[in-house]
């Protein structure tokens, strides 16, 4: 077996997550890869409310609920706690949702970041605000259907693009950024290794599909996941002091309309606009060198 | 935490097995391992969001008490070892 | 004992020295930056061993608080007005999860229209967060309330965060002399914190997680139970304090030449020095009157008001704050407060935005509360514009 592949399970089963998650593989994976010594300040959002109701909890590890905007704030005052009270050897782990990350926590974060505290910050992506019920973020992609980007007669979705957050925190200096995605798991823990191995701010960020939110049936959850890299749509890399490395590159890449047509979210979607993605991506994948 | 007394926080001091109860009532299908088929590459027990999977020498062994049969792990199965069935 | 002439806001930089917070996240807003100003200095001159984070915002600055506190380090912050708003989600959750951080809070008016003087709807506003909050009178009763503070809010009954008010420019700003204790002293006062963190790798807990309805409100009612403690503790410490240093301030509240009164003035923050005058040249002319300085305003001293009281035909309450469509905030409080006695309550809404409240605007509120002896006024709040 792997050695990537802990056997440790810090996160129990038996949490209410919605069949086939993939937010909730996300968590259960990076604890794999970080182990106990960890304090995790987690946001308000979905994985937050499925892991915890009082008085039981889904976490081997310290967890604390940090409010919806604060979670690297949060984060950074436990960190400098540890420091001043001189205790080694404990990293402090910020989670939050796309929402808590790209829009309300985004100046927290940026904060936290150029404040060069040592922890590390991992933003599971399932491209809206699922916990209210599918509203879309800045992390949306372009063309998604979401309950607050509806699709009628003269609106189709989403119309701008998603944020590009890891370029955001890049550009803060931070020593090292990655994407990563739940259908690459020995990447995904990897990456979270190297993270917790870098002394300073670190950012994962993790493309988490959501069957309820993306609209497709549970079992292919990791499909979708995998799709989205084949295709470009979500393209895993690594920024390490500066320099990016794409780290699987898809042998000959897909149509971002297999990864699309998959979705109930973007089914309204006309061959044009669908082109109009495909352009999009295309260009992406041209400027980080994926085939 | 013990010497200091005060007064309580919301604190959950259980890290639980079945926090939210026996989630496996939720589900439709449930998933059953043909252990002849299986190449042991474990690639349902890494997929599966529930951590219903344990592995034994055998094989995978499913947890029924919180498995929720979203199917990831026959999907994922590159062996087709895994089949979902009606409940 | 050195006596020094400072300003209240480098008085509160020396009662965090002398209280040796370990975290001081905090972000600059007039009239406060000049605290942690100081406590950068302290620190730069080794003279005080702190970590002061210089977060991003007030926001930061509550939730690296929560984050430090959790940890069992002692926790100072301070901040005015719109950062003080800007903080209103996290000063509910600190309360709520139970943490002896220590705010001070230099009063100033909210905006807009835009403005940066004393006034108390600031702090008035976070009235029901479960914070315990404080006001003082002169820059001496800030370092001692300051002291006290975190010893209050680190009390086993409490563990309640605690803020406490000056007002802005009026003491943030003025000099006074101020007796430094040494910090031998102080430590025998409040000892070092000695709280286990709440975040323990070796003890894995959940903290803040969801509760059903039926659980939830036990939390809330703990909250009122330890507010309830307070109202012991918070004169304990005053004691303590004052066999310790010789100095007190009579807990809550403090009754001044209340003996045969019968119409008293009540009021919080620096204008008590202003009544006090008043209240003495109006005794030297014969005029039973009295001033009741309050002190908590969360606990709120029902109890003790009450008492104190006892013997009034009238009181009348002087707010630097109102509460829109019903008056001044302490004012409804106190009328709360005192509904079982025979007592009359006159609200004054006065000095918001930094407006001098005058020996005349006191003498004239005095007058109102004579008058209203014998005649029930057309009004029960009155804006003194
Ligand atoms: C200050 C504040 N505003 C709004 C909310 C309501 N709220 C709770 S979770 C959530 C969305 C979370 O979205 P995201 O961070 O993407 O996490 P997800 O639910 O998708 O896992 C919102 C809007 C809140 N809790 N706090
Ligand atoms: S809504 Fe989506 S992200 Fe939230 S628990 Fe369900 S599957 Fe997971
Ligand atoms: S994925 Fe299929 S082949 Fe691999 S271990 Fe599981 S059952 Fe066996
Ligand atoms: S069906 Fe889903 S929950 Fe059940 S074992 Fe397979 S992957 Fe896990
Ligand atoms: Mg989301």
């Amino acid at each position: 077996m792997r050695e990537e592949l802990v056997e440790e399970e810090l996160f129990a089963p038996g949490h209410r997550a919605c069949a086939g998650c993939g937010a909730t593989l996300a968590v259960r994976l990076a604890l794999k890869a970080l182990g106990k010594n960890v304090i995790v300040a987690n946001a308000t959002g979905c994985v937050e409310v499925i892991s915890t109701p009082y008085p039981e909890t889904a976490w081997r590890v310290p967890w604390i609920h940090a409010a919806f905007e604060n979670a690297a704030a949060v984060a950074s005052g436990v960190e400098a706690a540890l420091k001043s009270l001189g205790r080694r050897g404990v990293k402090v782990v910020a989670i939050a949702g796309d929402g808590g990350t790209a829009d309300i926590g985004l100046q927290a974060l940026s904060g936290a970041v150029e404040r060069g505290h040592d922890f590390i910050y991992i933003c599971y992506d399932n491209e809206a605000y699922m916990n209210t019920g599918i509203q879309r973020s800045s992390a949306t992609p372009f063309g998604a259907w979401t309950t607050t980007t509806p699709v009628g007669r003269v609106k189709r979705g989403k119309d701008r693009p998603k944020k590009d957050v890891p370029a955001i925190i890049a550009a803060h200096g931070a020593p090292y950024v990655a994407t990563a995605s739940v259908a690459y798991p020995i990447d995904l823990i990897k990456k979270l290794r190297k993270a917790a191995a870098t002394e300073g701010p670190t950012y994962i960020h993790i493309h988490c599909p959501c069957p309820p939110g993306w609209r497709f049936d549970s079992d292919k959850m990791i499909e979708v996941a995998r799709l989205a890299v084949l295709s470009g749509a979500w393209i895993l890399y690594e920024i390490k002091n500066g320099r990016l490395n794409v780290t699987i590159k898809p042998p000959k890449r897909r149509p971002v309309s297999d990864y699309l047509k998959m979705q109930g979210r973007f089914k309204h979607l006309t061959d044009a606009e669908i082109a109009e993605i495909q352009r999009t991506v295309d260009e992406r994948c041209r400027h980080l060198g994926v085939g | 935490m013990k010497s200091w007394r005060g007064p309580p926080v919301p604190v959950a001091a259980r890290p639980s097995v079945g926090s939210s109860g026996r989630t496996s009532s939720w589900r439709i299908q449930k998933p059953v391992v043909n252990l002849k088929r299986c190449t042991r590459c474990r690639m349902c027990w890494i997929f599966c969001p529930d951590v219903a999977i344990s592995f034994t020498k055998r094989g995978p062994a499913i947890n029924h008490d919180y498995c929720k049969g979203c199917g990831i792990c026959a999907n994922e199965c590159p062996a087709k070892a895994i089949t979902m069935e009606a409940l | 004992m050195v006596a020094r002439v400072m300003s209240g806001n480098e008085v509160v930089a020396y009662g965090v020295k002398l209280s040796r917070a370990e975290i001081v996240p905090s972000y600059p807003i007039t009239p406060q930056t000049t605290i942690v100003e100081q406590i950068a200095e302290f620190i730069a001159n080794g003279e005080m061993r702190a970590e002061l984070m210089r977060v991003e915002s007030e926001y930061a600055a509550m939730g690296a608080c929560i984050g430090a506190s959790l940890m069992g380090a002692r926790t100072f912050t301070a901040t005015s007005s719109q950062g003080l708003a800007f903080m209103h989600e996290l000063t509910h959750w600190a309360a709520g999860s139970r943490l002896p951080i220590v705010m001070a809070v230099v009063n100033r008016a909210m905006a807009p229209p835009w403005n940066i003087w004393a006034d108390q709807q600031d702090v008035l506003s976070q009235r029901d967060t479960g914070w315990l909050s404080l006001f003082c009178e002169t820059n001496q009763e800030v370092l001692d309330t300051c002291i006290q503070a975190f010893r209050i809010s680190e009390d086993r009954e409490v563990l309640l965060p605690v803020m406490f008010s000056l007002d802005g420019f009026m003491l943030s700003h003025t000099s006074e002399p101020v007796e430094l204790p040494k910090q031998g002293d102080v430590d025998g006062f409040l000892p070092e914190s000695r709280r286990p963190p709440l975040l323990d790798v070796d003890h894995p807990t959940t903290l803040f997680n969801v509760p059903v309805p039926e659980q939830y409100m036990e939390f809330r009612h703990w909250i009122e139970k330890s507010m309830d403690a307070a109202r012991r503790v918070i004169p304990k410490a005053d004691r303590e304090f004052k066999r310790r240093f010789g100095r007190g301030y009579r807990g809550m509240l403090e009754p001044y030449w209340l003996e045969g009164a019968e119409v008293a003035l009540l009021t919080a923050g620096s204008v008590c020095g202003t009544v006090r005058d008043v209240v003495e040249s109006l005794r030297k002319r014969g005029e039973k009157v009295g001033m009741i300085k309050l002190r908590s305003f969360r606990p709120f001293p029902s109890e003790e008001l009450r008492r104190a009281c006892e013997g009034l035909r009238v009181l009348g309450v002087a707010d630097r704050a109102c509460s829109f469509g019903m008056g001044g905030i302490i004012f409804s409080d106190v009328s709360a407060a005192l509904q079982p006695l025979n007592v009359r309550v006159l609200g004054f809404i006065a000095g918001l935005g930094g407006r001098d409240i005058t020996h005349r605007d006191i003498w004239r509120m005095f007058k109102r509360c004579i008058r209203a002896i014998e005649v029930t006024p057309a009004r029960a709040i009155e804006w003194f514009v």
